[in-house]
């Protein structure tokens, strides 16, 4: 089942989630892309229905881009963190959004954030969050094991330790992962963590 | 034999005996039978959900070196009544691009046409043929903004384009996935079973076309709601070619041919003495 998480570092910030799309006892694909990348510099990591899922990241994805063309400065994270939440907002009362997201971004002079915005329209800045059944394991290992100022080695390794619990103790456990980062130069996919190869 | 001229009697208009609606109804001109009820909504749910259709299906397709192969069943059921053996599940949407039918038979037909529609008056706005990305995108999208209102559709759109072979699954939930192979249908997980196990990626168009057709024959097989004939296609760079269609009970008996089998006791009289 869906596992979208991630925290932040020193001088970046990391999203990682499951590459699974199902449907009731059916794995149709395992290299499905849940992190997309809003623009340069920020990553939205998202969990829920498909459909609503890929047309609701999509839509304020475009919506950024636009900003972006309109004003010629890109939105910061946080502007982009509370847009989407009004968006979310809106949609709540008239016919909900199924998803959940963990923004993540860079921003010159503000450095790494993270944001965690569920359906409800919930919006809060925080250092480390997750969604989905795998939400359970990783949300205490990281509690655990997470300090601030966390190096990248520190980080990838913390969120390896969240992948391998919930392969181990998880019943339904997706078999792989991906984890993007965003940093200074950019957003960028890290590394996949694969146990099995789509032919 | 005396000719049977019923059909062309009018029908004496039904007087119920359930107070409410019928009773007002007087018509002067013939009418069908109206339903002894007085709840007619409810009726009409349970009539409809009495004979659902074509619900049992498998479909599969998939992309490998020479190009795309789609395959699928052709028996249509409502509940356990088998209405049809013989449904064109795999819906040729131009030259060059194919959709699957899983679900709601009406509503993937309509929705196929629709789709048709669509990519033609994209070929004459634009002057040239729609990918098979932005195909499976306008069914997509169409089938989101009537999300949770009753559609049933799960549908591979499989084709080839300027960029090569294309295959994506679309679904009613407005669920749109690309890749390399798909199964759809209430047979499908014994055709991943066949499909995934005999995959390659450099198979020839004969080992593909094989490898699709045992697929829904092993699906027919364990799957009630499938049978028929198992029908395969292929989109290359020319555009789609049917390569077979087989009854799955000939090809039963061609993959497990019946064999003599040893008698293992044989009866003899029991000599009385």
């Amino acid at each position: 089942m869906e596992s979208v998480f991630g925290l932040v570092g020193d001088g970046f910030a990391v999203v990682a989630a499951d590459t699974s799309a199902t449907s009731s006892i059916l794995v149709h694909k395992t290299n499905e892309d849940k992190i997309m990348k809003l623009d340069s510099h920020k990553l939205l990591g998202a969990s829920g229905e498909p459909g609503d899922r890929v047309q609701f990241t999509e839509y304020i994805q475009k919506n950024v881009h636009l900003y972006q063309f309109r004003n010629g400065i890109p939105l910061t994270t946080a502007a982009a963190a509370n847009f989407t939440r009004g968006e979310l907002a809106t949609a709540l009362r008239k016919n909900p959004y199924n998803v959940n997201l963990l923004m993540a971004g860079y921003d010159k002079g503000i450095g790494p954030s993270l944001y965690f915005i569920d359906y409800l329209a919930t919006l809060h800045k925080v250092e480390k969050g997750a969604f989905g059944y795998g939400s359970f394991f990783c949300l205490s290992l990281m509690d655990r094991y997470y300090h601030s100022g966390m190096s990248l080695p520190e980080a990838i390794k913390l969120v390896d330790e969240c992948i391998m619990e919930i392969r181990s103790r998880l019943i339904v456990a997706p078999p792989n992962f991906l984890i993007k980062i965003v940093d200074k130069d950019g957003a960028r996919e890290y590394a996949w963590r694969e146990s099995i190869k789509e032919a | 034999m005396k000719l049977d001229t019923s059909g062309l009697n009018s029908i004496v208009p039904f007087s119920g005996t359930d107070d409410g609606l019928e009773e007002n109804i007087h018509l002067a001109v013939s009418s069908f039978q109206l339903p002894r009820t007085t709840d007619f909504d409810g009726f009409q749910k349970k009539a409809v959900e009495m004979v659902k259709p074509a619900k049992g299906t498998t479909t599969l397709a998939f992309i490998f070196k020479e190009g795309v192969i789609v395959s699928a069943d052709s028996r249509a059921s409502m509940g356990g009544y088998i209405s049809s053996q013989s449904v064109k599940k795999i819906i040729e949407i131009n030259p060059y691009m194919l959709g699957t039918m899983a679900g709601g038979a009406a509503d993937c037909q309509f929705w196929h046409r629709n789709l048709g529609i669509k990519c033609r008056l994209h070929e004459l706005a634009n002057k040239r043929r729609i990918s098979v990305t932005g195909a499976s995108k306008l069914l997509a999208n169409i089938l989101y903004s009537y999300r949770g209102m009753g559609l049933s559709i799960g549908t591979m759109i499989a084709g080839w384009d300027e960029t090569g072979p294309g295959l994506y699954y679309v679904d009613a939930e407005g669920g749109r996935l690309k890749g390399k192979r798909f199964s759809v249908g209430s047979g499908s997980p014994y055709a991943y079973g066949v499909l995934d196990s005999g995959y390659r990626y450099d198979m020839t168009i004969e080992e593909a076309a094989e490898l699709a057709r045992r697929a829904i024959y092993h699906a027919t097989f364990r799957d009630g709601a499938s049978g028929g004939v198992a029908s395969v296609y292929y989109v290359g760079p020319d555009g789609w070619k049917k390569l077979s269609g087989d009854d799955v009970g000939e090809l039963h008996y061609k993959y497990y041919p019946v064999v003599p089998s040893p008698v293992e006791q044989e009866m003899v009289e029991i000599p009385v003495s």
